[in-house]
């Protein structure tokens, strides 16, 4: 993967499946510590021990196309190329976080890319789960939550074209308000 | 800077619309692979592209969605279009540039771009 947020993307598109009604993403940026910190937590089905305990090997799967799941083999590999790595904390019926470490200055870490792209296609792709985005730079924090979204929007689905344009912009002028507040 | 107050203006604009255009039967489907592999290939900005396009056109009647591995990893990111009693057409490799010829093209005026699917691909070989 190119950027963290196809990562995030992908393991995000785990807590769907696994039937959450909401999905919290924080990524954490510090700077003096030199560390960046991706948490994706879900209230879905979660994984017995025993599945947890194989999850990161890619010969794991749920899927019924193929025998190969490259999602969390992936996210792991990303975190522990650049002096960090992955942990999965799951319990069957109240859901999963996975959290990956990295140094942030690691030659080897790749940006974090897109994260408007990412929470709004995961948004369209599942306009009725709640999502809540939390980025951290150096302490300040900016917060997105579908639910607060939903309350102003009554019955209009968040998939609509303007909603989604809407996000994406709000998204990218928090951020770019972080990075000029945070450094 | 984004308010709620404009997410206020949207959604009543998005409720007048929605009493215009109730039921849309004969749907076009765009289905986009957003597994690990179509991810990693690209997809995301290729179902971005798809969506704009579909809103600059104002095209109604035509829904963009994302599924999971199609099971033909290296083509991706494929895309699979469903046009209301035609059989199904697939895209493969597709990038954002590709997307405004295939709105034109296939979902406007219902012309398949065969240079872009699986079978010209398979049939090249």
């Amino acid at each position: 993967m190119k950027e963290l947020s196809l990562n995030i993307l992908d393991i995000a598109k785990n807590s769907v499946k696994a039937e959450a009604t909401r999905i919290g993403i924080k990524i954490d940026e510090n700077i003096p510590d030199n560390t960046l910190t991706i948490v994706i937590s879900d209230n879905g089905c979660g994984m017995s021990e025993e599945f947890v305990n194989r999850v990161r090997d890619p010969f794991t799967t749920t899927r019924t196309t193929r025998k190969v799941g490259m999602g969390i083999p992936l996210f792991e590999l990303a975190a522990s190329q650049c002096g960090g790595g992955l942990e999965i904390e799951s319990k069957r019926g109240e859901g999963t976080v996975v959290t990956a470490r990295f140094e942030y200055d690691h030659i080897d870490r790749a940006p974090i890319g897109d994260m408007p792209g990412t929470i709004t296609t995961l948004i369209s792709g599942s306009p009725d789960i709640d999502f809540e985005y939390i980025h951290v730079l150096n302490g300040t924090e900016f917060i997105f939550d579908t639910a607060e979204v939903r309350e102003v929007l009554g019955g209009v689905p968040l998939d609509t074209a303007d909603v989604l344009n809407w996000i994406n912009e709000y998204i990218s002028e928090g951020l770019d308000g972080l990075r000029k507040s945070g450094n | 800077m984004k308010s709620l107050a404009e997410l206020k203006a949207i959604r009543e604009r998005v409720q007048n619309q929605m009493e215009l255009r109730s039921d849309d039967t004969d749907k076009t489907r765009i289905v986009v692979g957003m597994a690990t592999c179509g991810i990693a290939a690209g997809a995301r900005p290729v179902l971005n592209e798809f969506m704009q396009e579909i809103d600059k056109r104002n095209l109604s009647g035509v829904s963009v969605s994302q599924t999971g591995c199609i099971g033909m990893c290296r083509f991706e990111p494929i895309v699979e279009v469903f046009r209301p009693g035609e059989e199904k057409v697939t895209y493969i490799k597709m990038t954002p540039d590709k997307v405004a010829k295939v709105v034109t093209e296939h979902i406007v005026n219902g012309r398949p771009v065969s240079e872009y699917t699986i079978g010209a691909a398979e049939g090249g070989k």
